[in-house]
This record gives C-alpha cells, sequence and structure tokens, in this order.
C-alpha cells in the first residue's frame, strides 16, 4: 500500500481524487494549501504527491523545488496537476523533476493510469 | 611703490596671458575642439577697456548715471538681436571674412574701394581709442609708482611707448601664427577670456574694499552723498541732456557689434553659433557685475580725495589715498588687463584690415600673373605684422603729439560714434536685396563726413587750431552750417546732435542712391547670398563662368597658404562634393572654394582679383544670375517643400507605429486575458469531469455520496456559468456595445432592494446588514440594472470577507457637491493599502500569479469600476476604522 498526498485548493477536486485514489488501494492523504502539504510531507512521508500549481498561499513549484532539494524528501514522485497549461510552465514543472505534468481539466482515469505507472517503477 | 617692481609685475602679468594665450593654441593643434561658451562670452568683455575701468566712475562722478548708457546698449543688443548675430556669424563662417571691413566690401559685390573707404574709417575712427589705452597704462603706472602725471614732454623712450612696443610684440607673436585671418586666434580668445576675468574680479574687490573698508555699506555711503550734496549727479542729469542718453544708447548699441575688435571677438572668433546662446544673458550679467560698485566708488572719491584729483583716476588713487598698497596693486593690474585687451584685439584687427584692404590690392595688382606661384604666405605675415607695429605706432604718436589737444574722456564714444556709420551699410544690407555698392560708399563717406564735421572738427575749435567764430556764426558766416547746430538744430546734445545728422544722411544716401543704382552681377550674387542664401546645404558653385585649369588654381592658393594645405583642402573639397579633380579643366565649384580660402587669407576683393586674374573668367551677365538665383531659389523651395513631406513622413510612421504599438498592446492585454479565463474555466471544468466520472465509473456508490457528487456537479456548473456571464458582460461593457438605459432611480429603494435580495445568504451566517436610509429620496438618472449589480457585487464581496461570526455590514447613502456616495462598510479584514487599486483589475488575484481568489469570478469589482465610469462616476476602496473596509461608489446627480 503506497502513500500518496494530494494538494490542491478546490475542495471538489481534492474530494474526488481522495475518491479515486482510495478506491484504487492507496493510503491517501489530503492538503488544501503549502502550508498544509509541508506538514503531510514530513508527517506522512508520501511515496507519491499529486501537486496543484496555483494555490492561495505557496505555489506547487516552490513545494516540489522544497522537496527535491531536501534529502529525505527528494524520492518523493512528484506529479503536477494544473490549469496553467502553457508549454513553458510544463517544462519548468518537469525541470522541477516532476514525474509528471498533467493539465486540468483532467481525467480520473488517466490519472489513476498515471499513478499505477510511476507506483509500478 | 618702486617702478621695477611694477614693472616686473606687469611683465609678469603679461607673461601669464602669453602662457595662457599659449597653452591653449597648443591645445587646440593637438585636438580641434568647438571651444566654449563661457570662454567665448567673456572674450565679448573685451569691450570693457580701459577706458571704461577708469571712465567709468569718472563719468559717474561728473555726468551722473549716463555711464551706464554704454552697457545699457550692449545688453539690448545682446539680449534681443540674437537672430541678427546668427546671421552675420553665419555669413562670415561660410563666406570666410576676416573683419567687418571685409564683410562690408564682400556684401557689395567684393568690392575694393569699399573695404578701402571701411578700413580708412576705422583707423580715423579707432587709433585714438587706442591711443586711450596706451595712455590709461601709462598714467595709472606713473600713479601707482608715485611719479607725478606731467604732460607730453617726456623724454623719448617714454612709458607709454615701451607699452606700445611690449604689445606689438605680442600681438605678433600670437595674432599672426596664421595667415588665413578668417581662422580663429584660440590662444588670443582665452587670454582676452582671462583678462575679463581679471579686471571684474579686481573691480568688485575695490568696491567691496571702498564700500565696507572705508564705508558701513552702501547704506552709509549714500548717507554720506546725501550730506555732501553728490545727489545730483546720481539722478538724470546727463551732460548734454536727456538726447545724449539716447543717443549714447544707440552708440552702444551699434558698437558692440561694429567696433572692429567686437566684430572680431563676436563673429571672427565665434567657433559656434550656439555659444550666442549663453553670451545672451553672461555678457549682460556681466556688465552688470561690473557696474555695482561705479558709483559707490564715485561718491568714496568725491568725499576722500581732493577736489583737484581727476575723477578718472578714481579707482586707482581711492586705495592709494587709503593705503591699500595690495589692492591699488591689482587694481592697477585690472586696468591694465581692461587696456591691454582691447589693445591687442583691436590691433588684430585693425591690423588684418590694413594689409588686406590696404596693402594687399596695390601689392597684388603689381605682382605678374607668373608671380603667383611664388611663396606668399611668409610676405603677407610680414604685411601683418609691420601693420601691427604701425598701428600702434600711430596710436603712441596720437598720444604723444595730438590727444593733449583733446578731452580724452569723449574719445571711446567719439570711436562708437564713427563706426556707428557702418550700420546702413552692414543691417541693411542683411536684409535689403537691392542695396548696392554705391549706395554703401555714398552713405558711409557722407555719414562719416558728417560725423568728422560734427564730432572732430569743434575740437579743433577746442583746441585754437581754427577760429572760434566757425562754431558759433558757422563757416562763411553761413550759421545753418555750424557744426554742433546744423540746419539750426540746437535742442540736441552735441553727441546726440552728430549722431542724428549722421546717421540721417548717411540712412538717405544709402537708399536713395541704391535705388537710383543698378545692380552688377557680382552685386546681385552677394546680395542673395548675404539676404537669402546662407543656407549650408545649398551649394552656390555655378556663379561663376569662364575656364580655368584646375593646376592653375592650384598654384594660386598654394602660393598663399601652401602645398601641402591647398592640395589637401581642394581635394577634400572636391571629395566632399564628388567633384572629379581628373579633368585638366577645374569644375566652377572648385573656382569658387578656391576663392573663399583666398578671401580668409586676403579678404575677398583681393581674392576676386587673384581668381580673375588666374582663369580665363567671363562676364556673367545680371540675366544670367537672375536665372542662377531663380533656379537655386526654386531648388530651395523644393528642398524645403521634400523636407517638409519628409518631415510629415517621419511623423505619419511615428503615428503609425504609435497605433501599432497599441493595437499589439491591445493584443497582448486581450491573449493574457483570453489565457486566465480560459484558466479560470479549467478549474470547475477539472471537478465537474472528475466526479462525472467517479459517478459514472462507481454504479455501486451509496446513495447519499451519490446525491452528494451530482450536487456538487451542479453547483460548479452554476459556478460556471456565471463566470461565462461575468466575462461576457464585461467584454460588452468594455466594448462600448452595453447602451446606459437611463432613468429616474431612487437609490437609496434600490440599494433597499439589493440588501432584501441579499437577505437570505447572510442570514444563515448570521451577519447582519444594517441600512442608514437617509430622510428623503435621492433620485439619480441611471441604468437600473446596471447600479443594482454594482451594490449587489460590493455586498456580496462585503459578505465573503466578514469574519465568521459577529459579521456587520453597513450601507448608507450620503449627498455632497452634486454627487450621491454609497458607502458599504464591513467589518472584515480590509484591504492592504497598496492593493486599492489594483483589485479594481480584472482577475486581480488570478494575475496575481500562483494566488487565486478563494470565491468569485475575480470580475466583479472590474465590472462595478466599468460600470462607473460609463456614468461618469468613480468607486474607490478605504480602510474602515478599526477594521474592516469601506467600498465607496459616487454617481452625479447629472450625468
Amino acid at each position: 500500500m503506497k502513500r500518496i498526498l494530494v494538494v490542491d485548493d478546490d475542495p471538489y477536486i481534492l474530494m474526488s481524487l481522495e475518491f479515486v485514489m482510495k478506491k484504487a488501494g492507496h493510503d491517501v492523504m489530503i492538503a488544501r494549501n503549502g502550508a498544509e502539504a509541508v506538514e503531510a510531507i514530513n508527517s506522512f512521508h508520501p511515496h507519491l504527491l499529486l501537486l496543484d500549481v496555483m494555490m492561495p498561499d505557496v505555489d506547487g513549484f516552490s513545494i516540489c523545488r522544497y522537496i527535491k532539494a531536501n534529502e529525505k524528501t527528494k524520492d518523493i514522485i512528484v506529479v503536477f496537476i494544473s490549469a496553467r497549461t502553457q508549454e513553458t510552465d510544463i517544462e519548468k514543472g518537469l525541470q522541477l523533476g516532476a514525474a509528471r505534468y498533467i493539465c486540468k481539466p483532467f481525467s480520473t482515469r488517466d490519472i489513476a493510469r498515471h499513478i499505477n505507472e510511476l507506483l509500478a517503477e | 611703490m618702486s617702478s621695477l617692481l611694477i614693472i616686473t609685475i606687469s611683465l609678469s602679468y603679461l607673461a601669464i596671458l602669453f602662457i595662457i594665450a599659449y597653452l591653449v593654441e597648443r591645445r587646440n593643434q593637438e585636438e580641434k575642439q568647438t571651444g566654449s561658451s563661457w570662454i567665448y562670452a567673456l572674450s565679448l568683455a573685451v569691450y570693457c577697456t580701459g577706458w571704461t575701468y577708469y571712465g567709468s566712475v569718472g563719468r559717474a562722478a561728473v555726468s551722473g548715471a549716463d555711464f551706464l548708457t554704454i552697457y545699457l546698449g550692449p545688453s539690448v543688443m545682446c539680449a534681443m538681436f540674437i537672430p541678427v548675430l546668427q546671421k552675420i556669424i553665419h555669413i562670415c563662417k561660410t563666406q570666410r571674412i576676416s573683419s567687418i571691413a571685409d564683410f562690408i566690401s564682400t556684401r557689395y559685390g567684393k568690392n575694393f574701394s569699399l573695404g578701402i573707404i571701411v578700413t580708412l574709417c576705422c583707423v580715423l575712427g579707432i587709433i585714438p581709442y587706442i591711443a586711450l589705452q596706451l595712455k590709461a597704462i601709462s598714467n595709472s603706472f606713473q600713479m601707482i609708482t608715485g611719479n607725478s602725471v606731467s604732460g607730453g614732454d617726456h623724454a623719448f623712450p617714454d612709458n607709454s611707448f615701451v607699452i606700445a612696443v611690449v604689445m606689438a610684440a605680442f600681438i605678433v607673436l600670437f595674432g599672426t601664427r596664421s595667415v588665413d585671418a578668417s581662422e580663429r586666434h584660440r590662444g588670443i580668445v582665452a587670454a582676452i577670456a582671462f583678462e575679463s576675468v581679471v579686471k571684474l574680479i579686481v573691480f568688485i574687490a575695490a568696491g567691496i574694499f571702498v564700500t565696507w573698508g572705508l564705508y558701513n555699506g552702501f547704506g552709509n555711503l549714500f548717507d554720506v552723498a546725501r550730506e555732501q550734496h553728490f545727489m545730483q549727479f546720481l539722478g538724470l542729469a546727463p551732460a548734454g541732456g536727456y538726447s545724449n542718453w539716447l543717443a549714447m544708447l544707440l552708440v552702444a548699441m551699434l558698437a558692440v557689434i561694429l567696433l572692429p575688435r567686437q566684430f572680431q571677438v563676436a563673429v571672427i572668433e565665434n567657433t559656434d553659433v550656439r555659444h550666442l546662446r549663453r553670451a545672451a544673458w553672461l555678457f549682460p550679467l556681466y556688465l552688470l557685475a561690473i557696474n555695482i560698485f561705479v558709483v559707490p566708488i564715485a561718491i568714496a572719491g568725491k568725499h576722500l580725495l581732493p577736489a583737484g584729483v581727476d575723477a578718472d583716476t578714481y579707482v586707482l588713487s581711492v586705495p592709494l589715498f587709503a593705503h591699500a598698497h595690495t589692492l591699488a596693486v591689482f587694481v592697477y593690474i585690472g586696468g591694465l588687463s581692461a587696456a591691454s585687451g582691447m589693445i591687442i584685439v583691436e590691433t588684430i584687427a585693425l591690423a588684418t584690415m590694413v594689409s588686406n584692404h590696404l596693402v594687399f590690392p596695390t601689392f597684388l595688382r603689381s605682382l605678374h600673373k607668373r608671380s603667383a606661384e611664388m611663396e606668399l604666405s611668409s610676405r603677407i605675415l610680414l604685411v601683418r605684422r609691420v601693420s601691427i607695429f604701425a598701428i600702434l605706432l600711430l596710436a603712441y604718436l596720437y598720444d604723444r603729439y595730438i590727444a593733449a589737444y583733446f578731452s580724452l574722456v569723449s574719445i571711446g564714444v567719439v570711436s562708437m560714434a564713427a563706426v556707428a556709420q557702418f550700420a546702413p551699410a552692414v543691417f541693411g544690407g542683411l536684409y535689403w536685396k537691392y542695396a548696392s555698392r554705391k549706395g554703401a560708399v555714398a552713405g558711409i563717406i557722407s555719414g562719416f563726413v558728417v560725423w568728422f564735421y560734427t564730432l572732430i572738427f569743434p575740437s579743433f575749435a577746442g583746441a585754437g587750431f581754427i577760429g572760434k567764430s566757425v562754431l558759433d556764426a558757422g563757416p562763411w558766416g553761413i550759421s545753418w552750417l555750424r557744426p554742433q547746430a546744423l540746419l539750426g538744430l540746437t535742442d540736441f546734445g552735441m553727441l546726440a546732435h552728430s549722431l542724428f545728422w549722421s546717421l540721417l544722411i548717411n540712412l538717405l544716401c544709402y537708399i536713395v542712391v541704391s535705388v537710383l543704382s543698378t545692380l552688377s552681377s557680382e552685386e546681385l550674387v552677394q546680395a542673395e547670398i548675404f539676404t537669402d542664401l546662407n543656407d549650408d546645404e545649398f551649394q552656390r558653385g555655378a556663379v561663376w563662368k569662364g575656364t580655368a585649369y584646375i593646376a592653375d588654381i592650384r598654384r594660386l592658393v598654394s602660393g598663399f597658404i601652401g602645398r601641402e594645405r591647398a592640395y589637401n583642402l581642394i581635394a577634400s573639397y572636391a571629395h566632399r562634393n564628388q567633384i572629379s579633380t581628373q579633368e585638366p579643366e577645374a569644375d566652377p565649384r572648385i573656382v569658387v572654394f578656391a576663392e573663399k580660402i583666398l578671401s580668409g587669407v586676403i579678404g575677398s576683393a583681393s581674392a576676386r582679383f587673384m581668381i580673375s586674374n588666374a582663369t580665363r573668367e567671363e562676364q556673367i551677365s545680371v540675366e544670367e544670375v537672375l536665372n542662377i538665383v531663380k533656379e537655386s531659389q526654386q531648388a530651395l523651395e523644393l528642398n524645403k517643400e521634400l523636407r517638409k513631406k519628409s518631415i510629415e513622413l517621419t511623423r505619419a510612421t511615428h503615428l503609425l507605429q504609435e497605433a501599432n504599438d497599441q493595437l499589439r498592446q491591445a493584443d497582448a492585454i486581450k491573449d493574457e486575458f483570453l489565457y486566465t479565463v480560459t484558466h479560470e474555466l479549467r478549474t470547475p471544468l477539472t471537478s465537474i469531469r472528475a466526479m462525472s466520472e467517479i459517478v459514472y465509473d462507481n454504479p455501486d456508490m451509496e446513495e447519499p455520496l451519490r446525491q452528494e457528487y451530482l450536487g456538487n456537479i451542479v453547483t460548479e456548473i452554476e459556478r460556471l456559468s456565471y463566470l461565462i456571464t461575468q466575462v461576457l458582460n464585461l467584454e460588452k461593457y468594455e466594448s462600448g456595445r452595453q447602451k446606459l438605459h437611463l432613468h429616474a432611480v431612487d437609490i437609496s429603494r434600490l440599494m433597499q432592494e439589493v440588501i432584501t435580495a441579499l437577505t437570505p445568504l447572510a442570514q444563515p451566517k448570521g451577519i447582519t446588514i444594517s441600512f442608514h436610509n437617509p430622510a428623503s429620496m435621492l433620485i439619480v438618472q441611471c441604468d437600473r440594472d446596471l447600479i443594482r449589480q454594482v451594490g449587489y457585487n460590493l455586498i456580496a464581496n462585503a459578505l465573503k470577507y466578514v469574519p465568521a461570526t459577529g459579521g456587520q455590514v453597513d450601507v448608507s447613502i450620503r449627498q455632497e457637491n452634486g454627487e450621491i456616495f454609497v458607502w458599504i462598510e464591513d467589518n472584515g479584514r480590509g484591504v492592504p493599502v497598496q492593493l486599492h487599486t489594483r483589485i479594481f483589475e480584472k482577475f486581480f488575484q488570478a494575475q496575481d500569479q500562483n494566488l487565486r481568489k478563494p470565491e468569485g469570478s475575480g470580475l466583479g469589482l472590474a465590472i462595478c469600476k466599468r460600470i462607473m465610469e460609463m456614468h461618469g462616476g468613480r468607486i474607490w476602496v478605504e480602510n474602515r476604522m478599526p477594521e474592516g473596509a469601506r467600498f465607496i461608489f459616487a454617481l452625479p446627480f447629472d450625468i
């Protein structure tokens, strides 16, 4: 059973992703903003992070940078889920070490497939 | 003080001038610079001679405020006639004119006789003026060394002679370095500027010493003057009455340009026409500064010194009287500065005129055609050097043998009145195309004769050369020919009388003779150049006809300025104007250019003569000249037209570019807007898609959960469609497609309706909305629906930001200065000041990169702002004390 942390500021998206991940048999935790996310990363030790980019406090890119810079957390798989869909954003996300950059509006089925792939590796 | 000390000091001072001149000259050879406008403006102050330096105080002490006219005139001229000066400078530069005589002679067809006449007038008028300077130096020398001033019966060589020789040597060393007289003497000009500073500082120092050292300031001095009854001379009671006042003013105005030395520094030595701008204020300021202490020193002199002391010496004798010997030495140096500066520049200018207009014409005529090949430049320099010595010798002789018979004080003004006779020819020649050579000759000669008869002749009588009866009864007893009352005019002072008649007759002769005479082709060409075609871009090369060989031209020019320089100048001119020099026959433009080079060296008339001698010239007929002029004018017109068109095109291009930039900017804004909108749409779309998929993929979901998901989907769809409506609304308002439907609306009722509509939203959260209703109805012409939307948005916004418990929204309406103000206040967090304008921008929070607004479209406030703008109203936010935000929108009563 893998631990997955979902970070997004939209309650409906959180709720949906939580539902889908749980159903796929993962241990899921949710965070509504950057601060909660950082706290959860340190206490929950997730294998994988579903990370929104635009949030009220900290942006997802910074969180990813934080994770990748830290020895203890740098192996966490990061998957961006974002409404920012420009090439430059996607490139930036991948450069920061994210495994995937999924554009909103995404399909929960695609998300599930991507996560299965990533966790199998 | 010992003579030896003073001589050493004087020579040291001259050595300093020498070093300054030398250093500047050398630096200028290394790097060609435009020169400084400060130096130019200061060099103009060579106008203040020794006569000024010592004489102003004397004049103030004797005849009162009329010493000021000598300075007011130039100030007026400098400040008000810049365009005239600019034109003169421009012409002199392009025509390589080397003196005032050359200017007049060039203007009227490059004529020998005019050059000779003007030069003779200048020599006659100016030599006494130079003599006066020598006198000033030797007198001050005698005073400071304590030798008594005695008459002209000194043993030879006397002081003045030594001074004249030293001056001549100095001038020869620095004034005749180049054969090209139209070239600038940077070194000399710098030295002159330095002298101007020295004499100003010393004079002011002397003034300060007198005013605060010997007295207790100006007030004390003037009290003394009042007690001693000196006041009458401070008023407007000039010798010769008010007419002399005006005459002096006019004479000084003209002199500041027409005196040979002033023409030299202001025109010939000018390196950049733009320097006039600074001179226009700095020179008058200088004159003001040097006059501040004239009256105080005059009062002190009158008060302290015995009656017999010459008022002209007060500047020096007051410090000597007060035993301020160091100051006295400096005052002496200041006087030396003033006098030597004048002598140097005046002599250079006169020597150029004498050699170019008196000596060369005869000398060059006697040359055989072949001898033009000879090396002439050294001979030209020799002539100029001899002229310098000759002029100073003449001045010395005048000082020693003639000056004693005349009153010295008026010599300066007399000289100025002499050069004033050039005014009609100079200024008329700039603007009147039909002025002729004969007119100029007639005007100058007649004016000069009248000048002589009315100003100089009476002094002869005063000196006892002729009977006094001539003054009282007129020559041969003809009373209307009396030199001081021509035609019975007795109301004017002597100067005013002379100036009136000489300038009047001068002007009349100039105009009448000009009108009666026909212009030669050469006069016509020059008239065009001076009045019209002084445009740099315009090539007037073709106004020459004949056959010339380039080898002849080169040889001729080489003779005057040296082979290497001649070849280089001609080659670079040909290159600049894309003229071929391969053919043996010279292009007419080359011929004209060569003539200009020679003009700078020997004056235009001689240059004309040399060129026509060295080539086979054909006489150009007046018709041809007129044709050329017409063509060139057409070309000029065309040129102007083209330039105008080009400017218009540039402007149009610029406008297009701006429009393009605006479009591009608008495009960028639109792109950004679109990006933000799609981004804002993605979020609800994401949740709708995700939740729909979940419901679809999980048929075995528990019913309540299913219901929740479906309910959420509906909410999100509503949010989506609200967002779309807002975007479309805003777009509609911004594009101007939304028309205002104006009605008389009672704002208080409208707000009440809005509050009623929003109460169901507020109540469950425990928020109270209170409405402070004004007593009367407030009717405004506005679009009911749009204003309702504004009220709705603002109150709904407030509801979002109030604290979770104890939320309070206050709505109130007030009326002030023709506007209705609606206040919506909450007790929430308030809005940070730096965001007070930004929150009205579209998607303000969305634009703020990674921060997103928790609820709403991000467009509400932008829409409100747009609606208010459409109504000619305003909307803004303030912070409310102690906490919360206050949104206010204001509607004008009459839109």
